[in-house]
């Protein structure tokens, strides 16, 4: 009997505002992501029902939770939201598979049916040995397991994952994580995962949405999220380069001298944009290359295949050591660099998002 | 547990401190270890087994029993709410509630009188509608009771559960827990420790209790005479000796340290 989760919600603190919207459909994984402060936590916690909205409206299918328009506030017991947090909060004083059988208890399972369930659901999230520990003697990644199953168990129509692979070892994470996407689509949950991680989003969304100041400035599938961001923090988090500027001789002139020659296509002289490219497309100009750009080093550090080059303008450039290993990688060091236009993604921009140089 | 352990690494505590320490822990001891030494041991057993020694502690027991008991229905309610409660009104209300605490007891016996009074403000009418005059009573004893330890209830279960937070309830409620179903399957196990100090702390204050009941309740025994002025009686009485106070006084002590290993030896929440 789930649906689709659909909400609007307009929150109002002092000079800031959240106002977004969102929607998850039964199975699927919306990430939420956004830099501390944009609204991720307002909003999961508007879906919970634990903060009524200025304005809103949150419905799961045809049952409407939240409505400020005719004052509908359906209390968090009986919304059907499940939460699982960065911290499991395993009910200290009750056995794994107590904790786990609360959830069905609460909705008026008799005790021997309650904990039955409980005993499948911890079976499910590989902890069918330990249901009579505490929680005191589980490690963090298996009362992590216990809060999913005890999530699992109430049988919510909608869960909302509030970052909860941060406080779990890389490992772990990573076996969480497939555990998470398996449970969402085989309970065909419509599942909200608030995240910083772009990992999170990769392995289990199959929706982003990009919250920044409490608005949604960008939403997609993840590829197309990832391959061709928009919005600068989507930019940084996909690990590529967006620089913003003004348009000549069909290629993009940035801040700090950068200029970036544009596929066939692009907007016209004169008009605002911006340009996306990876920092593996940019390469060291060769002695006799009249392409690319003078720039010069800002900072260095280790990059996953070799180095990460931090330049003027604020563009990475990633090279392979060899690569590496010909230049003088000091800071202030002069370099010029070259990207291939078939590399570079151009979108117009409105004037005032573009920096003067 | 491995408390022992980081205890022992720690920086440690200044050494200057062990002078006051060592002092304060004979402030505290030493009287209770004089009242043992000079206690008369061969009249000891005649002495609290006599009559009016059983009649005081039994009433002291019971109604002590009853002022907890009354404590933890009334007070467990107000210390949920205070702890959830905010702004400047629950400020007052604590203030308030922590009144009988700093109030001399005499003075707490005198409001009472006041208040339930055959003249007092409530007194007069219960007298004239239905015919009950509370002052001199057991009833007065437990309500002078009442009056003395809840707060110590009251402030320790509201500490525990602002400690405990609203976390834990959040999630239940987010698993289809009612109000109800979280009040008692979370909230009040998770502040059971803080839950059973206070219940102590509560009972020894009753049990302890002197003056407002002596102004409130009297001093009839079998009636009224609960341990503590049974003591205060046999010391300044005419005929008995001090030494049946002492013996009185030790056979307190004996029922204070019982209720305290009692209260020790059950923990909530504990396997085995």
């Amino acid at each position: 009997m789930s649906g689709t989760l659909r909400a609007h919600a307009v929150v109002r603190r002092g000079t800031f505002v959240l106002d977004a919207r969102i929607e998850a459909r039964p199975g699927r994984i919306v990430a939420v992501v956004g830099p501390n402060g944009a609204g991720k936590s307002t909003l999961l916690a508007v879906l919970a029902g634990l903060l009524a909205p200025d304005e809103g409206r949150v419905a799961v299918g045809d049952r409407v939770l939240t409505d400020t328009a005719d004052g509908t506030a359906v209390r968090p017991e009986r919304r059907s939201v499940g939460l699982l947090g960065q911290d499991p909060l395993v009910f200290p004083h009750l056995s794994a598979l107590e904790n786990v059988a609360f959830g069905p208890r609460s909705a008026g399972a008799p005790a021997h049916e309650a904990r039955r369930a409980a005993g499948a659901w911890l079976a499910a999230v590989g902890l069918a040995e330990l249901g009579a520990r505490r929680p005191d003697a589980l490690s963090g990644g298996q009362r992590q397991r216990v809060a999913l199953a005890r999530a699992l168990a109430a049988e919510p129509d909608v869960l909302l994952l509030d970052e909860p692979f941060a406080q779990l070892d890389v490992r772990t994470a990573a076996e969480l994580r497939d555990l998470v996407g398996e449970q969402v689509r085989s309970t065909q949950t419509a599942a909200v995962l608030v995240t910083h991680d772009v990992l999170d989003a990769l392995t289990l969304a199959d929706h982003v949405v990009v919250l920044h100041d409490g608005r949604v400035v960008e939403q997609g599938d993840v590829l197309s999220v990832v391959t061709d961001p928009v919005h600068p923090f989507t930019a940084a988090l996909a690990g590529m380069n967006l620089v913003r500027g003004t348009m000549r001789d069909g290629a993009l002139v940035g801040p700090a001298g950068v200029v970036v020659p544009c596929p066939g296509g692009a907007p016209g002289p004169g008009t605002p944009a911006q340009v996306t490219f990876a920092p593996t497309a940019v390469r060291v100009a060769a002695d006799d290359e009249a392409a690319g750009w003078d720039t010069h080093v800002v900072d260095v550090e280790t990059g996953a295949t070799g180095v990460r080059v931090r330049t003027g303008g604020d563009v990475l450039v990633d090279l392979v050591p060899a690569a590496a290993a010909r230049l003088e990688l000091r800071g202030g060091a002069p370099l010029r660099l070259v990207v291939d236009p078939a590399d570079v993604r151009v979108r117009r921009v409105r004037a005032d998002d573009v920096t003067p140089a | 547990m491995t408390a022992d352990t980081g205890a022992s690494r720690g920086v440690g505590a200044p050494r200057l401190l062990w002078l006051p320490a060592a002092l304060a822990v004979g402030l505290l001891v030493l009287p209770v270890v004089a009242l043992v030494v000079r206690a008369d041991w061969s009249s000891l057993p005649s002495d609290v087994s006599s009559p009016a020694a059983i009649r005081a502690l039994t009433l002291s027991l019971t109604t002590s029993l009853a002022a907890t008991a009354i404590c933890l229905v009334l007070g467990v309610p107000l210390a949920v709410l205070l702890a959830r409660a905010s702004g400047w009104g629950a400020d007052v209300l604590r203030a308030l509630v922590t009144l009988p605490l700093v109030l001399p007891p005499t003075v707490g016996g005198i409001a009472l009188l006041y208040l339930l009074g055959r003249r007092g403000l409530v007194g007069e009418s219960l007298d004239a509608w239905f015919g009950i005059r509370l002052p001199f009573t057991t009833a007065a004893v437990v309500i002078a009771q009442t009056f003395v330890a809840m707060p110590f209830l009251v402030l320790g279960v509201e500490g525990a559960l602002r400690t405990a937070g609203q976390r834990y309830e959040v999630v239940a409620a987010t698993l289809g827990a009612g109000r109800w179903t979280v009040l008692r399957r979370i909230t009040l196990p998770l502040v059971a420790p803080g839950l059973l100090s206070g219940t102590v702390l509560c009972f020894a204050r009753a049990l302890g209790e002197f003056g407002a009941t002596a102004l409130f309740a009297g001093n009839t025994p079998g009636v009224t005479q609960t341990m503590p002025l049974a003591i205060y009686s046999a010391f300044n009485g005419a005929g008995v000796t001090q030494g049946t106070a002492v013996a009185l006084s030790l056979l307190l002590v004996a029922a204070a340290v019982a209720v305290l290993v009692a209260a020790r030896a059950w923990r909530p929440g504990r396997a085995g």
